[in-house]
């Protein structure tokens, strides 16, 4: 079986985790915003602009390491902005999230015209290298600092007493305020790591995986990710399971593709892993644990 | 320094609160047009020339503003129930392949009388039944109907080129993906003469002022208002919570879908990949622009695609990115929200 073989060879797993890397960052990213409470609908645009924004900061010279801070400083600027407009202003999380999504990405785009008026190509960067390592560890420097960060963040989630409040304010930010934590501090900070997470997912795919920046080149993986995260229960170790599987089923329906290219549209193939994020919601959704303040704001004294 | 709810919103304030946002919305995008070396009020005033400076310009941005309304509406209706249908992309799409299966020949020789009722039927019920599938999923196991409409767009857009490629594929067009155009019975009317503006913009208004009307005046509309204020209430009160969010979704999914056919049927005349500039998306703009209400969306309709075509007008001639549209609506937005807020709240120290 053509099929069953392509699944023990290493060539197929190195792709696992190659497509699965962005899909680790941005998990995570929602994954510490809605535990701490809010639900962040800005990760699509957050990660077009993570991807552009270190681009570009290479294509200008910066070292990729420079790239990579670029890319998280601008997914925290955006998510202090989600932050501010949810937290303390206690907005809509729905449609400040899809705002902060258009306003991400059309920004982005705009600023590529204006660096870039006339191109029709994006100039292409020198991205991280494959680490020279046998099989399976033949990564880049990114996929590696995403499994760190899954752990760095489990650890600090659950066993630190930052993590604790973090935890506790996505579900009863009353109690935090009694221990006397600031709520909206916790939270705002809680959005700005999740989104600079978010953006390094994106910047995964312009630094790493690609060597230059493409319109539509996040097409829904910020959406997939927030699927993801209740796929995972919220939980960081199982966010990392529910990527590998995701990207496992992909890079499958990629080589299927390749064998019986010709019988089935190529559409379909397309089409695959959205219709697997929507079956993950469903089989996930009765025994999600999902935070109990999560999009509801907090304000002192009001009940 | 707090927030303090305002016991009522005078109306003047209702109407102050788009257009400070605005203001302020194109005061910040005004240091992104000086970036591009343009003198800003220039440009401002070539973008408002361009949307509105000629009967051409100002049919434009009626036509332009069509999809809109109807995506708006759909936005509009579904969040006053807090049903977050974020799938009108798709189901405008589905609702334009409805069109284009019906309208391109498979059923001949009816009169435009029936034959434009009929593609907006299929249209709309395409829609429909493009949400349908979320919104049972929402009220039977409880998943979370913003990212399965989401997810739904991409699916759909996918479905639309494989279709475009195989079977409503256009023999004579030349191999792009495109489908064959809509006869001519089909084919909403133009207004006037050698201009764009179509039937559609008629219809979405018309429909506007019902779901107003429905909306203030019928039993439906206030269960819908009193399931978005408070479920529990609602449903203490005896309205049929699950019942009433099913037929929202439904009328939220028919004007999306008529949006597809309205485009199909009366601007471009046939289906193709770039039917929609992301017309579900801003229509989620819209809807919060007009503060969820039916009549308000037609004007916020209009204040989008006076940008949209405005920007286009304002790239030729002061040489801005026309990205730039996207930014000041997606601006408006964020600053709606914040003015939406200091209507409900005021600050005190």
């Amino acid at each position: 079986m053509a099929w069953l073989d392509m699944l023990v060879t290493a060539s197929f797993w190195v792709a696992v985790l190659r497509i699965g890397t962005p899909l680790i960052f941005g998990t995570l990213g929602e994954l510490i915003c809605e535990r701490a409470g809010v639900l962040n609908l800005g990760i699509e645009g957050i990660m077009v602009a993570g991807a552009f924004s270190g681009w570009l900061a290479v294509y200008l010279g910066a070292p990729l390491g420079a790239g990579i801070l670029v890319a998280m400083a601008v997914g925290a600027a955006l998510g202090l902005l989600h932050g501010i407009l949810t937290v303390p202003l206690g907005l809509s999380q729905h449609v400040a999230g899809i705002g902060i999504t258009l306003l991400a990405t059309s920004l982005s785009y705009y600023f590529y015209r204006m660096v870039f008026p006339t191109v029709t190509e994006p100039p292409r960067i020198q991205p991280f290298q494959p680490l020279d390592l046998p099989g399976l560890f033949a990564q880049t420097p990114m996929t590696y600092l995403a499994f760190l960060l899954v752990a760095l963040t489990a650890y600090v989630l659950y066993r630190t007493p930052l993590g604790l409040a973090v935890r506790m304010v996505g579900e009863n930010p009353a109690a935090v305020e009694a221990q006397g934590i600031d709520v909206t501090r916790l939270r705002i900070g809680a959005v700005m790591v999740g989104s600079s997470l978010m953006a390094l997912g994106g910047a995964f795919l312009t630094l790493s995986a690609f060597n230059a920046f493409y319109f539509n080149m996040i097409n829904g993986r910020g959406w997939i990710c927030i699927a993801l995260v209740v796929f995972a229960s919220w939980r960081p170790g199982k966010a990392l399971l529910g990527a590998v599987l995701f990207a496992a089923f992909d890079a499958f329906q990629l080589r299927l593709q390749q064998l019986i290219g010709g019988a089935v549209p190529y559409q379909i193939f397309l089409m695959a892993p959205y219709v697997l994020s929507i079956l993950a919601l469903i089989v996930m959704s009765r025994r999600a644990g999902v935070p109990r303040a999560l999009m509801i704001p907090y304000r002192k004294g009001e009940r | 320094m707090r927030l303090e709810p305002r016991a009522a919103v005078p109306w003047t304030l209702s109407l102050a609160a788009p257009a400070g946002a605005v203001v302020v919305s194109l005061a910040l995008c005004g240091f992104l047009v000086a970036w591009a070396g343009a003198p800003v009020l220039r440009a401002y005033a070539q973008m408002f020339q361009g949307a509105a400076g000629s009967l051409f310009a100002l049919t434009e941005t009626l036509a332009r503003a069509t999809p809109l309304i109807f995506t708006g509406l759909a936005a509009a209706i579904a969040f006053r129930a807090r049903f977050w249908n974020i799938g009108a992309e798709g189901q405008l799409y589905l609702g334009a392949v409805a069109a284009t299966v019906l309208g391109t020949g498979a059923i001949g020789g009816l009169s435009p009388w029936l034959m434009i009722p009929l593609l907006m039927i299929g249209g709309a019920l395409a829609g429909a039944l493009l949400l349908m599938g979320p919104t049972l999923l929402k009220l039977r196991l409880g998943v979370d109907e913003v990212v399965t409409t989401l997810l739904l767009n991409f699916i759909v857009i996918l479905f639309v080129g494989l279709l475009l490629e195989g079977p409503l594929k256009d023999p004579m067009g030349l191999g792009w993906p495109q489908a064959e155009p809509i006869v001519a019975e089909g084919e909403l009317p133009k207004l006037f003469g050698g201009m764009r503006l179509h039937l559609g913009f008629v219809i979405a208004v018309g429909l506007a002022v019902v779901l107003w009307f429905v909306d203030r005046r019928t039993t439906f509309g206030y269960a819908a208002r009193a399931v978005g204020l408070n479920p529990q209430a609602a449903a203490y009160a005896g309205i049929g919570v699950r019942g009433v969010m099913f037929r929202v979704a439904l009328i939220s999914g028919g004007l999306a879908g008529l949006a597809g056919v309205s485009e199909v049927a009366g601007l471009k005349g046939n289906l193709t990949l770039d039917l929609s500039p992301g017309f579900g998306y801003s229509g989620i703009v819209v809807a919060m622009l007009a503060q969820l209400h039916p009549l308000g969306v037609v004007a916020a309709a209009l204040f989008v695609a006076g940008i949209f075509v405005g920007a286009d007008a304002m790239s030729r001639s002061a040489g801005v990115p026309t990205y730039i549209a996207d930014v000041i609506v997606a601006s408006s937005l964020l600053c709606m929200l914040v003015a939406l807020l200091l209507t409900r709240y005021r600050l005190r120290r």
